[in-house]
């Protein structure tokens, strides 16, 4: 048992974190959204240098090997920083699925882009009605000679107005809530038959609604197995869950070190108004509620070894449980304590609150995990 | 980062519990189970089987009969323990008054007290609030006057818990009245048996009786009974308070709990199913349950960083261990009366009988989630517990 970084991990999250305090304050935060597609391929590219696109990867693919701790390492710093670039849609979960399930032509064709920086991916697997439920597919994929024609359409897909390519969850059989006959193809996102309707998302990402019409794509668009790719997606669900954890963490450690500091400052009836005890104690259980999703996003990090698949998701849905009840409770009050100048666009705290809600609603939701852990049979077991 | 437990400590956790299963005597146990109060001689034959073993005083220094442990090995231990469920080492003895003596105490103190401490040959009880010092302690009145070769005890101590059993008290005692209130307290002990000491019963809204009011009536005590110096007694208390700080949250408690709830929930029947087919209780009990990993994996932590870096100040994270885990203890026993629901109302006064042979076990329910209100209340309440972390730990 050991919940110290090594040395090499140590080594990572000071470069990280150092490189993003000198590029990512606020101000140069909102200078990146301003660029086209709405975030820094400046930023993007020092990321690239420093091998953070490559972290996962293994050597043999051009990566660093590095593992889910590492994963975490980045996650958290990002979400200190509310990091707008597109890590999590291009290099946890493309990155994931080409790990996991791709092959060896996939990972030569896909992986040295992602690492060098030239490239990134979306995510289109919500649909209409599926809201979280990953197996809930009407999209489809049909095959068509040795490729496959797709149709359907997709919301709210992660970097999807920006993307590349775009990682597509579809039907190859069965009806709309089979388990079975899923399937996880890369799409270009210039293919013929995509349209996509982009727009920013609450939190200053971006995303797109796309719609797939007859889209052709050929046999080596297919990740995996193309009639039981669900599997495949769970666990690449489940990364992309953790290292929200991991990124809500830091967002969280960051907002209540924001809000500390101001009621220290902040001077009303001529005291610091963090010198009243309701403060205090709202910001103890502040502390409280970040340490506990914490120890949480540290525990989904470390089950994503655990071999026995249902054990890991069941980890990994509690810590989405967990960080999201604290996330809620800490941008809430962090809102709170700021008084009126939380509720401004021009103060950072607000931004935290909003990154925040939106990882909450991000793959899951607290009272989702919460029944996938309970009709599991609970945690103690 | 590794969340596993290596090789070595995982047949240590095998030898803890073969060694519960095989030396528990059962009826202590199933007494524990249904959350009834064990007597004085079922405790203490229990805490003499844990010391003959060795693991009466374990995180004592050795040269005392401590065990050497890691402080994995302790977590291990004191988990086990309480989620086998078995009674737990005196707290007021084995975790309190023996840390400040082997620590603060003269020789022929270690030589008197503590091997009497590890075999419960004394059982002692902790004499610190009063009626009107609870959260604000410092501001104690009990006097102790220097006579001589004597001390002479007056004034009264609140909430000593199960000093009707006790040989022994530890006594925060003013000694100097004209110094600042945290500057003239002494840490003085003496025989519950001298002339002087009355014990009266506190009844509590559960109908049991743990806690006590004590009075002292010109309480003669050798002056040799001053552990350390004169007027630093608050100091040992603060180190009193601040050395048992992973046990606070109970983790081991809770899990008993909850895996008992489990059971109940799927014996007892509500709208023709039982109770754990509900969907909203199970939630409950499933978010229940998630609190409570969150809260071992803090601690953990705090105990992965105690034996990294050695245990210097107390570590103000123990204060989220008390709130989270009071918090986690109260709500086991919510769970426990929804189970129940009305038949939780049956109440017995001498609390060992249910209402009737077949619901049995339901009888210490509403007692216990009576009672357990007290765990947000004791050991430094957990308001004072968000004092302790707004002002150490977020520098407000």
């Amino acid at each position: 048992m050991d919940f110290d970084l090594s040395e090499e991990q140590r080594l990572l999250k000071e470069s990280i974190d150092g490189l993003l305090t000198d590029a990512y304050d606020f101000d140069a935060r909102k200078k990146y959204m301003k660029e086209k597609g709405g975030w820094s391929k400046a930023l993007w590219g020092k990321l690239a240098e420093q091998g953070l696109l490559g972290l996962p990867f293994a050597e043999t693919d051009g990566g660093f090997g590095a593992g889910a701790v590492e994963t975490m390492i980045v996650m958290e710093a990002l979400g200190k920083a509310l990091v707008v670039e597109p890590y999590l849609a291009t290099v946890v979960v493309a990155g994931g699925f080409l790990r996991r399930g791709g092959s060896a032509e996939q990972k030569a064709k896909h992986i040295p882009g992602i690492i060098d920086g030239s490239k990134t991916f979306g995510f289109a697997q919500l649909e209409k009605n599926s809201r979280y439920d990953l197996f809930d597919v009407v999209t489809t994929a049909k095959k068509k000679g040795d490729g496959w024609v797709i149709d359907g359409e997709k919301f709210v897909v992660l970097n999807g107005e920006n993307a590349d390519t775009l990682v597509v969850t579809a039907r190859t059989k069965g009806g709309q809530r089979d388990k079975t006959g899923i399937g996880v193809f890369l799409v270009p996102a210039d293919a013929k038959g995509v349209t996509k309707k982009g727009y920013p998302t609450q939190d200053g990402l971006h995303a797109a609604d796309i719609t797939f019409t007859n889209v052709e794509v050929g046999a080596d668009a297919a990740i995996g197995d193309p009639e039981n790719g669900l599997p495949l997606i769970e666990r690449v669900a489940d990364e992309a869950r953790t290292a929200l954890c991991a990124e809500a963490v830091g967002a969280m450690d960051e907002s209540l070190k924001e809000t500390v500091e101001y009621i220290k400052t902040r001077k009303q009836f001529g005291v610091a108004i963090g010198s009243f005890q309701s403060l205090q104690h709202r910001a103890a259980d502040m502390f409280v509620a970040l340490e506990q999703a914490r120890s949480m996003s540290m525990f989904a990090t470390m089950a994503s070894d655990f071999s026995d698949a249902k054990e890991r998701s069941s980890a990994v849905a509690a810590a989405k449980v967990q960080v999201g009840k604290s996330l809620k409770f800490v941008g809430q009050q962090s809102i709170q304590l700021h008084g009126g100048i939380g509720m401004t666009m021009e103060a950072k705290i607000g931004h935290y609150f909003k990154r925040l809600t939106m990882i909450e609603n991000t793959l899951g939701d607290t009272d989702y995990h919460l029944r996938r852990v309970s009709e599991g049979g609970g945690l103690l077991a | 980062m590794d969340l596993a437990f290596t090789k070595e400590e995982i047949a240590f956790r095998e030898e803890v519990r073969e060694f519960f299963k095989n030396n528990v005597p059962p009826e202590t146990r199933r007494k524990l189970q249904e959350g009834r109060h064990l007597s004085k001689d079922e405790m203490v034959t229990w805490w003499r089987i844990l010391n003959k073993k060795g693991w009466g005083v374990t995180h004592w220094p050795k040269e005392y009969g401590g065990t050497g442990w890691t402080t994995v090995q302790h977590y291990i231990f004191n988990e086990e323990l309480q989620s086998y469920p078995a009674p737990q080492p005196l707290a007021f003895g084995v975790s309190m008054v023996g840390p400040v003596i082997y620590t603060f105490g003269n020789e022929k103190q270690k030589k008197e007290y503590l091997p009497r401490i590890a075999n419960v040959d004394d059982w002692w009880c902790q004499g610190f609030s009063e009626p009107g010092s609870g959260s604000d302690l410092a501001s104690l009145k009990t006097t102790a006057e220097r006579r001589g070769d004597k001390w002479i005890i007056n004034g009264q101590k609140t909430w000593t818990t199960l000093a009707q059993h006790a040989d022994m008290i530890f006594c925060l005692c003013r000694t100097d009245k004209n110094a600042k209130k945290q500057m003239g307290i002494s840490f003085i002990v003496f025989s519950m048996k001298s002339k002087g000491v009355t014990v009266r019963p506190i009844q509590t809204i559960d109908g049991g009786h743990e806690v006590n009011e004590v009075f002292f009536d010109d309480v003669e005590v050798p002056y040799e009974n001053l552990i350390g110096e004169e007027n630093k007694g608050w100091d040992y208390a603060k180190f009193l308070l601040g050395n048992e700080r992973t046990g606070i949250a109970r983790v081991g408690v809770s899990k008993e709990r909850l895996r008992r709830i489990r059971a109940l929930a799927s014996k007892v029947e509500s709208g023709g199913r039982p109770v754990i087919e509900d969907p909203a209780f199970r939630e409950k009990l499933t978010a229940c349950e998630i609190e409570l990993k969150a809260l071992e994996l803090t601690q953990l932590r705090v105990v992965a960083d105690e034996g990294k870096h050695g245990k210097g100040k107390p570590n103000p994270a123990s204060s989220v261990l008390k709130i989270k885990g009071s918090e986690i203890q109260q709500t086991t026993t919510e769970l426990l009366m929804e189970i129940i629901g009305p038949f939780a109302a049956p109440y017995d006064e001498h609390g060992d009988a249910g209402s009737n042979e077949s619901m049995d076990w339901t009888a210490q329910i509403a007692p216990s989630y009576f009672n357990n209100r007290k765990v947000s209340i004791y050991g430094g309440s957990n308001e004072i517990q968000r004092n302790i972390i707004s002002k150490a730990v977020l520098g407000l």
